[in-house]
């Protein structure tokens, strides 16, 4: 860490470090950002490739982005790099989408919460809220008053237009009008109504014959503001919006914010709290994955192999239904562990799913793998080579379908996932074929933890003492784990208080929406469904 | 599910009294009944599933539940082929004008069913600043279905309730349904477009 830090002084003098934080902190003058930026990313002693989070702030005197580096080369290291904007009226930050794409949607999400401007960024709209919106929400004199903002009645206007910020020789910037899409080019609108964009998810794709050109990705269409909302309410009161924002990774979602407190309560939990997270993670995982089956093969039309996927995800949400109570947003992890303890046939009913599972999968080839019109479908296209998903940091089984290891239970384990003996799955398709194919894997690896853990579930506590009134001492704290859909990330910043200063969730959809426009670039339109099903995106997940 | 298993709507009980005590035209009053049996048992919902419900929606469709025994199965992608529109999740501010496109595209007669406690009343986003508190605020809602997400038996209750009201429903005039979201929010005023925050 310490030559990191040698290192870091030597390519910009004035940064400064900052002290009590989870992962080394740099804080970095904005007229420097840039530069430094590409320093990170090209020096070969730092080789920062992927932009983890980027995470908007305000800190009432200032607005600033908080960014979150990792060195794949280097085991995962976790850099935080703080940038605070100069004038916080008008805030103007250098964008960074030059160098890792990811933040290309990301820059655009700060501009909407916070009203930062990013300079040179291709493409300044908004991207959750409408764009006659008054305000920037997560502000924190942000005014909520409903008649500035009454519920629309009519459709959006101006949609075609976007700005771009650019900074003359002289420092001084202009705003630059732009289209989103040329004058002579076609444009078909998908969504935000329409099935197999799961969910209320709104494509513009440009096409020249059938041929997708270009992609343009309209989202808020669930946008519920989630991250403002946390601001108002008690720790143990926000848990059961990650239940409810990608609701079919609810269990590892909710895993993660509780972890993240915990880390900074500094709180030990019971082994087996533990192992039951995990085991329930992995079911969730199962769960997910026969149902991105189940979807992607009804976007192709074949409903049937949808119904083979269900009929083991209900033996799924039976195991959830007994120990949890319900069947989906189970409200189960608490802070400190688990709420309930195990239902007596919860060993059982994991052991019977585990014994017939590879018996089903070898029959869900059988039905759709090996069926021609789904490899011709799949196998070839949306390809995602390893440096753009790298660059556009897609991880989960999309990332792992171009044969990018990035398991967040394997690089940076978590948990009792370092106990554990299992495999990452990889492919090396690059292709829609490759990611649909990693899922399926995956339940088979998921199953074999299943495996391990099911005899050795140790007795003890299933929750740790946790005061009433959680309070997290003043600071900021960064947690990730893998849910279904790739690496999830929680970021609280506390100001001592009982409720948190700033919640951000970093969700792994959002990064695999960022993709469309390159998958889909150069395929046929009929193929746009066929890649999003391999993407496997969850739209409450994106727009949060 | 039996007659006596609806216990708790005595007003759709008096509402049939009420429509057979004005003493209904017999040829008319039998197609009536003729044309509800069709409806209700051949209801075609649209696929509107904004978030968590929708997935307690697919189940529905899937083996284990079979909501093809009821006649719902036939899940339309277009408004215009679909009998109603069964709001699975939360509505925002983006997405309300589109609903209420949706709405308007759907052929008569057209009802609404507002599924999950976010269609109901906003839910647990209820204080979001850009959350509508409930589709009935824009909408004129027939069945609302409470749970987050509901079960599958509870979706199943909520249409069987649906089927009921169409039951009694007179196709040729009279009772609610063809009325028009403007006739809806005039008669409603706690519901009229300057209430709606």
């Amino acid at each position: 860490m310490s030559d990191i830090k040698e290192i870091l002084s030597s390519i910009c003098p004035e940064v400064t470090f900052a002290e009590g934080t989870d992962t080394l902190e740099v804080v970095v003058p904005e007229e420097k950002w840039h530069d430094f930026a590409a320093q990170l990313k090209n020096d070969k002693r730092l080789d920062f490739d992927v932009l983890t989070a980027v995470v908007g702030m305000d800190w009432k005197e200032s607005v600033g982005v908080m960014y979150y580096l990792t060195s794949t080369a280097r085991g995962w290291d976790l850099l935080s790099v703080k940038v605070v904007a100069k004038d916080r009226k008008d805030p103007y930050i250098h964008t960074v989408s030059d160098l890792w794409k990811v933040a290309l949607f990301q820059e655009r999400e700060v501009f909407d919460f916070f009203g930062i401007k990013f300079i040179n960024h291709p493409d300044m709209r908004r991207m959750f809220l409408r764009n006659d919106w008054k305000g920037n929400p997560l502000l924190k004199d942000y005014d909520a008053n409903p008649e500035l903002n009454p519920i629309p009645l009519d459709d959006e206007k101006d949609e075609d237009n976007t700005c771009s910020y650019v900074e003359d020789a002289k420092g001084k910037i202009k705003k630059v009008p732009g289209l989103v899409f040329g004058k002579d080019e076609y444009v078909v609108n998908i969504g935000p109504q329409h099935p197999s964009t799961h969910g209320v998810m709104r494509f513009r794709a440009a096409i020249d014959g059938e041929t997708v050109t270009k992609v343009d990705v309209v989202s808020g269409y669930i946008h519920r503001g989630i991250e403002k909302m946390c601001e108002s309410l008690g720790y143990p009161q926000i848990l059961h919006f990650t239940d409810r924002m990608d609701y079919m990774s609810a269990h590892q979602n909710r895993h993660c914010l509780c972890a993240c407190i915990e880390k900074a309560m500094g709180l030990e939990i019971p082994r087996r709290a533990q192992v039951i997270r995990v085991m329930m993670d992995e079911l969730m995982r199962i769960s997910s994955h026969l149902l991105a089956f189940g979807c992607t093969a009804m976007d192709l039309g074949a409903t049937t192999a949808f119904f083979y996927g269900f009929r083991e995800r209900e033996q799924v949400l039976d195991i959830f239904e007994k120990t949890c109570g319900a069947r989906m947003s189970m409200n189960y992890n608490v802070i400190g562990g688990v709420i309930a303890d195990l239902h007596p046939d919860f060993c059982k009913d994991v052991k019977a799913l585990i014994d017939i599972m590879p018996e089903r999968l070898k029959e869900y080839h059988t039905v759709f793998s090996k069926n021609i019109i789904a490899k011709n479908r799949l196998k070839g296209v949306g390809m995602l080579p390893k440096e753009d998903a790298v660059n556009y940091a897609i991880t989960g089984p999309s990332g792992r379908g171009s044969n990018w290891s990035c398991d967040t239970r394997k690089v940076r384990p978590y948990s009792i996932y370092s106990e554990l003996d299992f495999n990452e799955v990889l492919e090396t398709g690059c292709d829609s074929y490759a990611r649909y194919m990693v899922r399926m894997r995956e339940i088979e690896e998921s199953c074999k933890i299943l495996a391990q853990l099911v005899d050795n579930i140790p007795e003890g506590e299933i929750r740790a003492q946790v005061p009433k009134i959680v309070k997290l001492p003043v600071g900021h704290w960064y947690h990730q784990v893998e849910a279904s859909r790739g690496a999830f990330g929680v970021y609280i910043e506390s100001d001592g208080t009982k409720n948190p200063y700033r919640v951000h969730f970093q969700s792994p959809c959002f990064n695999l929406v960022g993709v469309m426009d390159l998958c889909c670039r150069g395929n046929m339109i009929a193929d746009l469904i066929t890649i999003g099903a391999a993407l496997d995106f969850v739209i409450p997940d994106i727009d949060r | 599910m039996k007659q006596e298993d609806f216990k708790d709507n005595e007003y759709i009980d008096k509402l049939v009294e009420e429509l057979n005590a004005t003493g209904a035209n017999v040829a008319v009053g039998n197609l009536n009944k003729l044309i509800n049996w069709g409806i209700s048992n051949s209801l075609w919902p649209l696929t509107f599933g904004t978030s968590c419900c929708a997935i307690e929606f697919m189940s529905l469709g899937a083996a284990r539940y079979d909501m093809a025994r009821f006649g719902f199965e036939v899940a339309r992608n277009s408004p215009r082929q679909a009998d109603y529109i069964m709001v699975q999740g939360t509505i925002v501010h983006r997405m309300a004008p589109v609903l209420i496109r949706l709405y308007e595209q759907l052929a008569e007669p057209k009802y609404v069913i507002a599924c999950g406690g976010c269609a109901v009343s906003g839910g647990p986003f209820k204080k979001s600043y850009c959350v509508v508190n409930g589709v009935d605020k824009i909408l004129p809602v027939d069945v609302y279905i409470p749970g987050c997400p509901p079960r599958p038996e509870a979706f199943f209750y909520g249409l069987m309730q649906l089927q009921r009201k169409i039951k009694v429903q007179k196709f040729f005039g009279g009772v609610n349904r063809k009325q028009k979201r403007e006739e809806f929010f005039a008669t409603h005023p706690g519901f009229n477009k300057e209430n709606m925050t």
